[in-house]
């Protein structure tokens, strides 16, 4: 037993003493769940981009005395569209705009709701109060609700999609970020920083921002989902993008009339924003372990 | 309790200003003028100069929004264009649907995901608690739309058990509580329950986990009580978070129905918005909105007050 100890206790300062983001991927390495989620993005992602090279079906071909055959028809592993296109391509080609729709709007948020929150909690005071008040605001329309109404008056188009989202995403960012910062602004190592004569725009940049960014991350990563399910939402209701591009929400919406003849041909494209959107959510939740965050 | 109300109320004022600003200005963003909805495409110049004056499209911003804002107090939210009726009864006579759907959806979504989250927090780690989180995880993550689908294609496509659109046999639009309604219910209530039950499973879960961890249910379970007592005080313990979180999740059954009224042509609030837009209807669609945001921050609010009735410690913070 006392040898044992005495090894750890020698062992331990000569061993690479690892650091907090290695731990983070390593964790994230075992976890069997996040994972498999990433694997599964991984060959969405890779299948999207690599669309043009995987010696698919036009995606835009339409033939009519092929529409609406089977799941398993020789020729049309996933079966025809009802404009006899076939659903494989269009599921793979699809992916790309569905998930371009998806993810840049989380991406904008991110970038402008950081921002915005990291300003807010660091200088505190009026411009807080500012920000914050504005971001309450946003906070009074249920976000689908907030998403549609600006989708609807802005008018049908995918730029009009992204917009909306984005400013559906902007104010749950900033609140996430505004509290991760204000946390992080009275630690000793922000006052030890200052004291040493840093400016707050080096604070913020240097010191702050890879204290804040893991939560918010995580934070973001969730939101992908929610964000997957609304953008192809909107692009069902119309709001979105135009016929005959293939995305998954539109081609859902044009397949509601098949699902008397070819039901479940006419269900695909949802199974997708649900595979893409339940990956997100498990591999946002295996980050927050791995990262040990508390809601 | 009666300050804390009133200061709560105090404090929703300009959320409420706001909420009318932004529903307004929703109009103004739209590209080109309003007007351009109303107008045939051959319209003269004189025409549209003489309904720019008649809607006070001419006069400035601000005194427009006062007009709209003085109007609005008083219950006028103007004429929809397409129908000609005035926007605030179209409104209310569809927000009676969605709030049925919502209430039906609720009782659904908030009994199973209590029951799930309860049992997933106090069996924490064990395949129990596995089962629930992956529900709720696939319930959260479920476009519910494409649910709706599905349910449609199993139970009215296939099984031919319910029936797939509608609220009512024969379209008339009358309700009557009995089952040859009722069952119109039942698909769309089900699809709009599960994120909530999904959200509620994942928040009760944590709260419940939460609470057994701390000293005083040590002291619970030392001081002798019985498992059941002592998960009297779990629930006491995470009623009022629950609370907000379900109150939270009523306002957006109410506000974001418009995707499966849509799926399932549910006579609703949703599927009014969805004629305004595609209509270009705007005064309908700003009115619609409105009356949606406005029920979700008096929502919030009952909710807001109502935690501070259960739970003392929030009126002192």
């Amino acid at each position: 037993m006392s040898a044992m100890s005495d090894t750890a206790l020698q062992a331990s300062p000569a061993g690479k003493a690892r650091g907090y983001w290695a731990t983070v991927a390593r964790r994230i390495r075992r976890d069997k769940v996040s994972m498999a989620c990433a694997i599964i993005l991984l060959l969405i992602f890779a299948s999207a981009l690599l669309a043009p090279w995987l010696h698919l079906a036009d995606p835009y071909q339409g033939s009519m005395i092929r529409r609406l055959r089977h799941i398993g028809t020789p020729g049309y592993p996933l079966g025809t569209d009802e404009l006899g296109r076939d659903m494989l391509a269009r599921l793979i080609y699809g992916g790309r705009l569905s998930l371009v729709i998806g993810i840049l709007p989380v991406i904008f948020a991110f970038v402008i709701g950081t921002s915005l929150g990291l300003v807010a909690g660091y200088v505190g005071g009026k411009l807080n109060t500012a920000i914050m008040r504005t971001v309450d605001v946003f906070y009074a329309f249920p976000s689908v609700l907030l998403a549609i109404a600006i989708s609807g008056a802005l008018g049908a188009g995918i730029t009009n999609s992204i917009v909306s989202l984005t400013i559906v995403f902007v104010p749950q960012i900033t609140r996430v970020a505004e509290s991760v910062t204000t946390g992080v602004r009275n630690m000793d190592f922000v006052e030890a920083a200052r004291a040493s004569g840093a400016g707050p725009f080096t604070i913020m940049r240097v010191h702050m921002l890879g204290n804040v960014l893991g939560p918010i991350f995580v934070y973001a990563t969730g939101l992908i989902s929610v964000s997957m399910i609304l953008a192809a939402g909107l692009s069902f209701l119309g709001l979105g993008t135009k016929p005959p591009e293939p995305e998954w929400g539109l081609m859902l919406n044009t397949l509601r009339t098949a699902i008397y003849v070819n039901p479940w041909v006419a269900a695909l494209p949802g199974a997708m924003i649900f595979a893409v959107s339940i990956c997100f959510n498990l591999l946002s939740d295996g980050m927050r372990s791995a990262m040990d965050i508390r809601n | 309790m009666l300050a804390y109300t009133s200061r709560r109320i105090v404090y929703v004022i300009p959320i409420v200003l706001s909420v009318a600003l932004v529903c307004f200005l929703l109009v103004h963003i739209t590209p080109g003028d309003p007007l351009v909805a109303v107008l045939p495409a051959d319209a003269s110049q004189e025409l549209a100069a003489q309904l720019r004056t008649a809607y006070g499209f001419d006069r400035p911003l601000p005194v427009q929004f006062g007009l709209w804002l003085w109007r609005a107090i008083h219950g006028d939210l103007g004429n929809s264009i397409a129908t000609g009726r005035p926007v605030l009864s179209e409104v209310m006579r569809a927000v009676g649907n969605t709030v049925m759907l919502a209430i039906a959806a609720a009782m659904i979504g908030f009994t199973l995901g209590l029951l799930f989250g309860l049992i997933a927090g106090y069996f924490r780690d064990t395949w129990v608690d596995k089962v629930a989180t992956s529900i709720a995880i696939a319930g959260v993550s479920l476009p519910h739309y494409w649910l709706g689908m599905v349910l449609v294609i199993i139970f009215s496509v296939q099984l031919n058990w319910l029936p797939a659109v509608g609220a009512g046999p024969g379209g008339s639009g009358a309700w009557a509580w009995d089952w040859e309604h009722l069952r119109y219910l039942v698909l769309p209530a089900i699809t709009t329950s599960v994120i909530p039950m999904g959200i509620v499973t994942r928040t009760v879960r944590a709260l419940t986990g939460d609470i057994l961890s701390q000293d005083f249910v040590e002291a619970l379970r030392a001081k002798g009580l019985r498992e059941t007592e002592v998960f009297r005080h779990v629930i006491k313990n995470a009623a009022p978070t629950a609370l907000a979180v379900m109150g939270l999740q009523l306002g957006y059954m109410l506000g974001g129905s418009i995707l499966i009224e849509t799926v399932f042509s549910w006579p609703g609030s949703g599927l009014l918005l969805n004629s305004a837009i595609f209509q270009r209807d705007l005064p309908l669609l700003q009115g619609t909105i409105l009356v949606l945001a406005l029920f979700f921050v008096l929502l919030n609010l009952l909710v807001d007050i109502a935690q501070a009735a259960i739970d003392p410690r929030i009126k002192r913070s």
